[in-house]
């Protein structure tokens, strides 16, 4: 409704500009440049929910109250947080890579704003819809690699390279599973456009056709997010706080930010491949779609009061012994299956 | 086609952007009053023992190049799982041969123990 209503101002605008005899390319720069600061503004919002949620989940499964000071049931901890984060000194250590050490917070982000470009929110509400659409996710997410790396190297800490080895090592081993489960949706779908996958479930969701590559696809995308129970790469008790172990004030926040945005974005993506995205009766398209990322990220915060840490060596075992030969498993028989 | 990457294009520059603000807004607030020991490394509290830039243990190598040979492997599976349903059978042992040759691959660097932690 409200997205028809901004679609055809859209297009009313952009008959003007075309009576305006300017190239159209500054059209679509303009308006990719508004999407772009509306898709911040919405990162830094749901990052700010999502910490609140999390330490109130992780409270109330501990059977505590979780924050409950700042405001009514301490709604703006995570505006009381933010403003000490700005706040705060930023202590860039006398032996580290200066200049990788500050590009490492700009590369952590990018790659989270750039996979929001193809995140079908809703009904029509995609910014655009590319059509190598989930390949385009795995091509960018892998940038995430490189600024752990870099923030962890530039550190010159023991602890954050250890952190940052653990971490790249993880991230690039469960990012096979995960790409090889999504091949059984994009063998079903036809398409690799994730509007298209979203059409494609239009009968039935893919979790039905797909149930072993959904789960593989949660394992992988747990691990690939560095969340409990394959958090090694932050480990407190061993190497303290991982690769960002030297960050302090906005930088750190960055880091911050993007790995609960992550945490969002493959929610986000699991809900879109598996889930139906943002199909359902009665309710608008976006309150869907919500609804099915909330579960999924639901199902990340109950995993951390669930289980237990890895061992490293069971985590490389996991990924490379378990879940990659399932996946070939799982993209077989479903090739398989649609070819009878 | 190439016009739907604008937007990819904008967004790069958007991320650095917002990034960029967001710590100049934050230098503009905070203090720097930086010490000596405020800028030593931290290591628990004792005093720093040599530097972290030492060598990688060789089994980070091992992990770096199987993943690089199974994720280029990802990349030619995708295009082919798209047009999967009009391949058909064809399709269907062609791909299996091409997997198979690399879950054997699988098997032989588990058998040499390269995936070995410890």
């Amino acid at each position: 409704m409200i997205a028809g209503w901004i679609n055809s101002c859209y297009e009313s605008i952009r008959n003007w500009w075309v009576a305006c005899g300017i190239p159209l390319v500054w059209l679509d720069i303009i308006r990719a440049i508004l999407l772009g600061i509306v898709l911040a503004i919405i990162v830094v919002v749901a990052v700010l929910i999502l910490t609140y949620v999390e330490r109130k989940v992780a409270g109330h499964f501990q059977s505590r109250m979780g924050p409950m000071r700042v405001g009514w049931h301490g709604l703006l901890q995570p505006i009381a947080d933010a403003i000490k984060l700005i706040q705060k000194e930023d202590i860039v250590p006398e032996k580290a890579d200066y200049w990788v050490f500050t590009l490492a917070p700009f590369v952590v982000f990018v790659p989270v704003m750039m996979v929001l470009v193809v995140i079908p929110f809703g009904d029509h509400l995609i910014v655009q819809d590319l059509n190598i659409g989930i390949l385009y996710i795995f091509a960018v997410s892998g940038i995430g690699v490189v600024a752990i790396l870099m923030g962890g190297w530039a550190s010159n800490n023991k602890w954050s390279l250890l952190g940052a080895m653990r971490s790249v090592s993880q991230m690039v081993s469960y990012e096979l599973p995960l790409i090889l489960s999504v091949l059984g949706v994009v063998i079903l779908a036809g398409t690799m456009s994730m509007g298209g996958i979203v059409e494609a479930q239009r009968k039935m969701w893919f979790i039905v056709y797909q149930p072993l590559g959904f789960i593989i696809y949660l394992f992988a995308a747990t691990a690939e997010v560095n969340r409990v129970p394959f958090d090694l790469p932050e480990a407190e008790q061993e190497i303290v706080a991982g690769y960002n172990t030297e960050y302090s004030g906005m930088k750190f926040a960055m880091f911050y930010l993007a790995e609960y945005a992550n945490m969002f974005i493959v929610s986000m993506i699991g809900a879109t491949l598996f889930l139906g995205g943002w199909q359902g009766p009665l309710l608008p398209s976006p309150v869907w779609f919500l609804i099915k990322t909330g579960a999924m990220v639901f199902i990340l915060l109950w995993f951390r009061w669930t289980f237990p840490r890895f061992r490293v060596d069971q985590l490389m075992d996991f990924g490379w012994k378990v879940l990659l030969p399932f996946a070939f498993i799982n993209l077989l028989v479903t090739a398989l299956v649609v070819i009878i | 086609m190439a016009s739907d990457y604008i937007v990819v294009c904008v967004m790069f520059f958007i991320a650095l952007g917002f990034v960029g603000v967001a710590l100049f807004v934050a230098k503009l607030v905070r203090p720097r009053r930086p010490t000596n020991v405020k800028l030593t490394t931290y290591e628990c509290g004792e005093k720093p023992w040599g530097g972290a830039w030492v060598q990688y243990n060789v089994r980070f190598y091992l992990v770096a190049l199987a993943f690089v040979v199974f994720d280029v492997e990802a990349a030619f599976l995708f295009p082919w799982a798209v047009v999967f349903k009009k391949l058909g059978l064809f399709g269907f042992i062609e791909m299996a041969v091409f997997i198979f040759v690399i879950l054997f691959g699988l098997v032989y660097v588990w058998r040499k123990g390269a995936l070995k932690w410890v």
